[in-house]
């Protein structure tokens, strides 16, 4: 069988499948339909210094392949995922990262130095690229120096391996990823969603109540595997790639384009058992490809 | 416990112009459903239906491995829904959300206006085991859309209001004579467009009258995932998919 550990810095996989964050809650919101420890990682859902109730209803809309959001990062707060949630799935046999967020670089100092002390956590990811908060979120994303400070600031308060999260909303998102990557990065994840908005002609109002929101879904797929494929030969530090992916074939597909490690959105609303077919079908695709190693993958498109 | 079971259309009957019910049949057994819950459906043949949809559960029959909907088309995969072959495979996540409460009430009264009538069938043999007297108050436009009453008459009253007067009394639940003694019930259960629900829990307010409402946001996930489906509530946002359908009204943060 192949091994399909994958190492992003300090932090090892058992396998390149995590489930990406806000769409898979803290887990426990699947144990009835999966073994949660057949997953490489939980990207729990995004976190913040203080609770916050999010956006008003309706935060949701479907398009064609694919959906928009506008959570705006409903939690309870960085405490209570300490002191309430993390215990009750800390014994899990799966990377548990949190997804770290803030409408100040303090705040993300703050939460990154709480996590900082949690033994168990092995790495953050890093947010900076919520489209769906009028603070913070994206506005660090999208321009380079605000990326560079907040990676900058929370790096000098994490001693364990820091993912950056990118947004997809800017014009060269390389420039980004070395952004970070100088500032102390030791990983990429992309892509976040894309700002989009849906209308309803009937009654002429936006169907989401803040108007714009958030699209994920296999409609982001193709953007989502190019930005991976630049990124990977922009920057050293190991991507993390999502958008889109559905199942085995797709993730595989990340993988060829650069990505070490693959995380599975929004497929999980449509079917919560998506993430376990996923390792199943990559160990069938490296079994009949004679692949001894899931890594030999990462990077491996033939551009002839 | 949820589950995610393959089911195969077994048949129809519709009820009116945009109004069916779906039965559907599983070789596997079926999990235990409690009055209020509903079902996640992957409708099949779809491609541009891309999420699953939220319908709740209106018949179970276990021995039989049965499961029946009530759906009204109002859009592409309500619609699709009610045009499968028999024997169509149908993916369905299952039990989900929870369910009304019943705890020792003498006199119930029910109101159902469109799909909301949906959960009331396995309530009313809920009450009816208790011994729970039920009155049933179905609301619409006019008289082809009020349906199934031959079934609710089974546990209970059946009453009915229609915009037209085309059956029962004319104008909107409200509106109806039981509302004159609304005391007289000890709770009330709706579930409907929101403004017949908003109306309803504010009498009951006034006349502090139990009453628990069935909520139909729109979902992604429908097990407390997303957080797209929530609703305003007086301890913050809730989830209707995992925290509801059903809420105490007092529970609901409604400008009424
Ligand atoms: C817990 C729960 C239980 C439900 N039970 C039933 C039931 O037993 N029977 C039944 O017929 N319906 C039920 N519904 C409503 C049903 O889910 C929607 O009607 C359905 O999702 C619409 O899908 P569509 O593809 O046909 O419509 P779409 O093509 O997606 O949309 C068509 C129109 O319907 C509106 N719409 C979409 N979703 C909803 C919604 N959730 N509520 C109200 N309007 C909506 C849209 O705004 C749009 O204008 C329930 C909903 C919930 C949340
Ligand atoms: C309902 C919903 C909530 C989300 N919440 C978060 C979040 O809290 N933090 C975050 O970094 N990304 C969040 N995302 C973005 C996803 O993690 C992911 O980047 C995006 O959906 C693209 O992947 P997909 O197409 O596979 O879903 C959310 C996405 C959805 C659909
Ligand atoms: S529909 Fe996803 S949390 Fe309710």
């Amino acid at each position: 069988m192949a091994d399909l550990t994958v190492k992003i810095k300090d932090l090892v996989l058992k396998n390149p499948v995590t489930t990406a964050s806000g769409t898979f809650g803290f887990g426990e919101e699947f144990a009835d339909f999966i073994d949660l420890n057949l997953l490489g990682g939980i990207f729990v859902k995004g976190l913040t210094l203080k609770l916050r109730e999010g956006n008003d209803y309706p935060r949701m809309a479907e398009t064609a392949s694919g959906m928009l959001n506008a959570v705006g990062l409903q939690n309870k707060g960085i405490d209570y995922f300490i002191s309430d949630i993390y215990p009750r799935i800390k014994d899990l046999d799966t990377e548990i990262i949190p997804n770290v967020n803030g409408s100040t670089v303090e705040e993300y100092i703050e939460v990154t130095e709480k996590l900082n002390e949690v033994e168990g956590i092995n790495a953050i990811e890093l947010n900076i690229s919520c489209p769906n908060v009028k603070e913070g979120g994206m506005a660090f994303g999208v321009s380079c120096p605000s990326a560079i400070a907040v990676t900058d600031a929370v790096r000098k308060v994490f001693d364990k391996t820091l993912i950056v999260k990118l947004s997809p909303n800017v014009t060269d998102i390389t420039e980004i990823a070395k952004g970070v990557e100088g500032a102390g990065a030791d990983a990429v994840s992309l892509v976040n969603t894309f700002l989009a908005m849906a209308i309803d002609a009937k009654t002429r109002k936006p169907v989401l109540s803040t108007v714009t929101g958030g699209l994920s879904g296999p409609a982001i797929k193709p953007i989502a595997l190019r930005m991976v494929w630049q990124v990977y030969h922009a920057v050293k530090v190991p991507v993390i790639g999502l958008g889109g992916i559905m199942n085995a074939t797709d993730a595989i597909e990340f993988m060829l384009a650069g990505a070490k490690a693959i995380q599975v959105g929004t497929a999980n609303f449509i079917d919560p058992q998506v993430s376990v077919k996923i390792i199943e079908g990559i160990e069938t695709y490296c079994k009949e490809n004679n692949i001894s190693s899931v890594s030999e993958l990462t990077g491996a498109l033939e551009i002839s | 416990m949820k589950k995610i079971q393959d089911f195969k259309v077994k048949e129809y009957r519709w009820l009116n112009e945009t109004g069916y019910l779906l039965t559907l049949y599983s070789d596997q057994t079926i999990e235990p459903v409690s009055p209020g819950n509903f079902a996640e459906i992957k409708v099949p043949d779809a491609p541009d239906v891309f999420l699953r949809r939220p319908i709740s559960i209106f018949d179970v029959d276990y021995e039989n491995r049965l499961l029946t909907f009530y759906i009204k088309v109002v859009g592409k995969g309500t619609k699709k829904m009610g045009e499968l072959n028999p024997g169509t495979p149908i993916n369905i996540m299952y039990p989900l959300g929870n369910s009304f409460t019943v705890n020792g009430e003498k006199n119930v009264l029910i109101i159902g206006g469109g799909s909301g009538i949906a959960p009331f069938i396995l309530l009313g043999r809920e009450l009816q085991k208790k011994n729970i007297s039920t009155t049933f108050l179905f609301g619409a436009r006019s008289k082809n859309e009020i349906v199934l009453t031959e079934e609710f008459d089974k546990y209970g009253r059946v009453l009915a209001t229609t915009e037209d007067g085309s059956m029962g009394e004319k104008g909107l639940v409200t509106q109806h004579p039981v509302f004159s003694d609304i005391s007289g019930f000890d709770k009330i259960y709706i579930c409907g467009p929101d403004p017949m629900m908003k109306a309803v829990a504010k009498i009951a307010g006034e006349h502090q009258v139990d009453c628990e409402v069935s909520l139909e946001n729109m979902m992604a996930c429908g097990i407390g995932a997303c957080l797209c489906c929530v609703t305003k509530t007086t301890s913050g946002n809730k989830c209707v998919c995992t925290d509801g359908p059903v809420f105490n009204s007092k529970e609901l943060a409604w400008q009424i």
